[in-house]
């Protein structure tokens, strides 16, 4: 049975009912709470003069913004791609005592608030804290210093990769570590040449969740940044900055250039997924 | 995958590989047993200086000075409007991203058509954005220099610094939270039993009712959960669009960092465990939620 459908498409007759009901509520919905409050930050920005502009973005203190919160959210990031992937393994490979809790645990950044996380980790990176006092015997001060923002970036990012690199993890077939012991390889030379190789786009994609999510991250990091201009004051922070000032055209103008830097890294993140499924397909 | 190591390493190893390996090849399809604790100490290392700690250190800190001093901070009327407002945010917030998530993973994985990828994407979309651009862009739209602004006072309507620019950045925050977990749930699910419903006759309140939300139950609620966590600790959003007045638009999470700011740290922390208390009935009801799919699955 063939019907010819609005968009000037031939498709089957839809047995399911409520199309026109749902897409109608998904389409206006998403208009009035996600794109049009979204669009006024582009129609803003593109009111202000292009000189005006970029007078704007290379002042040095937003310079100064832009590289705290890209050096932090990366090596945060960094991190995360490190100890995530070995979390994972761990999760997935091998049998303890407590697995179970510990996998549920991993997606606690997911929910506990910002905020708190933030007065928690600034409270025991501090000088007088359980882990700052011991860190300033050996000269490392974390608290209100760029190193205390990335702690608290690989804090809210930690379950970004861990979550995406497990379920392929799991989906690994044995297959191909069998025939690799077959053939003579050693575990060190399996893990390199097999199983990494097939991690990789999942990793990426962790990875760049994670970076994605640093770039934005408000709540935990302002307790610990310390929020010196020029030194630990990260680009959301300066946006809220300006915003307190009554300086729109500046707040816009940031977070303009933040949103583009964000879209980017969504169709970065589902080209990747987009591959990896397809790879999966394939295989 | 690897043709080179294959191609390579074939014919100089297998022969001697079998002459001297007596034991079977499970000992190289795993670590070694002292490389497998060492990398389980130092994931579970990580993971306790990471997140065990900072998360028992709360309570720590809140019982820190005993219960008196505890119960004062969680009873004061500041934080009980703070608490009431935070409930009452989320009643509205949640049951209408529900309700989003519900139509939209219906649209998306029940029909095929043209843009799909696209809209699924676009539903991802407050994922990518900023909290504090969430606030951001409804002080552009509502605040009083925002585009809608003398309008708004021209009718005496207030929307920012006020109760409603804290839904509206809230609903944005949370938006995609159970749209993000019922689609690739009701897509492995598939629509036959859906479609043999409806050759059967049944309406399609009947279909959803009796049939679609059987199936989906434990994920709709672990996405409803997720996104009241969300919703009553969102933080960033909230603080752009709050202002920040006691007793009236200061939600839980605001209270904590006014509470912080101003060195009452017990109390800070004591009203921190509430917000803690939320998070780990989230993380409770997603290990059941999956232990139940996974169940019914089988």
């Amino acid at each position: 049975m063939v019907r010819r459908l609005p968009f000037g498409r031939r498709a089957k007759a839809r047995v399911l009912p409520g199309f026109g009901l749902s897409m109608g509520f998904v389409v206006t919905y998403l208009s009035l709470i996600v794109l049009l409050p979204l669009a006024m930050v582009f129609i803003q920005a593109s009111a202000l003069e292009g000189q005006r502009f970029l007078a704007m973005m290379l002042d040095p203190r937003v310079l100064a913004s832009f590289r705290v919160s890209f050096t932090t959210a990366f090596l945060a990031a960094l991190v995360n791609a490190v100890f995530g992937l070995l979390v994972a393994w761990v999760l997935v490979r091998y049998r303890f005592p407590g697995r179970r809790l510990i996998d549920g645990l991993v997606d606690l950044p997911f929910a506990l608030p910002t905020a708190v996380a933030g007065i928690s980790l600034t409270t025991l990176y501090a000088e007088n804290g359980w882990f700052g006092g011991w860190l300033k015997e050996l000269g490392i001060k974390v608290s209100f210093t760029p190193l205390g923002i990335t702690v608290a970036l690989v804090f809210i990012g930690l379950p970004f990769v861990v979550r995406t690199v497990q379920p392929v993890l799991e989906e690994l077939e044995a297959e191909m570590e069998e025939a690799a012991v077959m053939l003579g390889a050693r575990r060190l030379q399996i893990f390199c040449r097999v199983i990494f190789p097939s991690l990789l786009p999942s990793l990426l994609t962790g990875f760049a969740l994670a970076f994605a999510r640093g770039l934005g991250e408000y709540g935990s990091v302002v307790f610990i940044a310390g929020n010196m201009p020029m030194k630990t004051e990260i680009v959301p922070l300066l946006i809220m900055t300006r915003l307190e000032q009554f300086d729109y055209p500046s707040a816009t103008a940031i977070a303009a250039v933040m949103l583009l830097v964000s879209f980017f890294l969504l169709l970065l993140i589902n080209g990747l997924q987009w591959r990896a499924s397809r790879r999966m397909a394939a295989d | 995958m690897e043709p080179a190591v294959t191609a390579r390493t074939v014919p100089e190893q297998q022969v001697p590989e079998k002459k001297t390996d007596s034991k079977p090849d499970s000992h190289h399809l795993t670590e070694s047993r002292w490389v497998r604790i060492v990398l389980i100490g130092i994931a579970l290392a990580f993971l306790g200086l990471m997140l065990v700690i900072p998360l028992v250190f709360v309570f720590v800190e809140a019982f820190g000075k005993g219960w008196a001093l505890y119960w004062e901070a969680i009873r004061e009327p500041d934080a009980l409007a703070a608490l009431r407002l935070t409930l009452s945010v989320a009643a509205i917030v949640v049951p209408l991203n529900t309700l989003f998530g519900l139509a939209a993973a219906w649209a998306v994985t029940r029909f095929s058509f043209r843009g799909k990828q696209w809209l699924v994407t676009l539903i991802d979309l407050p994922f990518a954005v900023s909290p504090v651009i969430a606030g951001l862009i409804f002080v552009l739209l509502f605040g009083n220099r925002g585009l809608l602004g003398p309008w708004l006072s021209a009718l005496d309507i207030k929307i920012i610094f006020a109760f409603p620019g804290i839904v509206l950045a809230t609903l944005f925050v949370t938006f995609p939270f159970v749209a993000r977990e019922l689609i690739p749930l009701m897509q492995s699910q598939g629509k036959n039993e859906e479609e043999a419903a409806a050759c059967m006759g049944a309406s399609g309140w009947q279909i959803f009712w009796r049939v679609t939300l059987p199936n989906i139950k434990w994920g709709l609620l672990y996405g409803v959960i997720l996104c009241n966590a969300r919703a009553m600790g969102e933080f960033g959003a909230v603080s752009v669009v709050s202002g920040h007045i006691r007793g009236q638009t200061n939600t839980l999470p605001l209270h904590v960092e006014i509470l912080y700011n101003e060195y009452q740290f017990t109390a800070a922390f004591a009203v921190s465990t509430l917000l803690v208390l939320l998070a780990v009935v989230t993380l409770v009801v997603k290990q059941v939620a999956e232990w139940k799919n996974r169940n019914e699955a089988a």
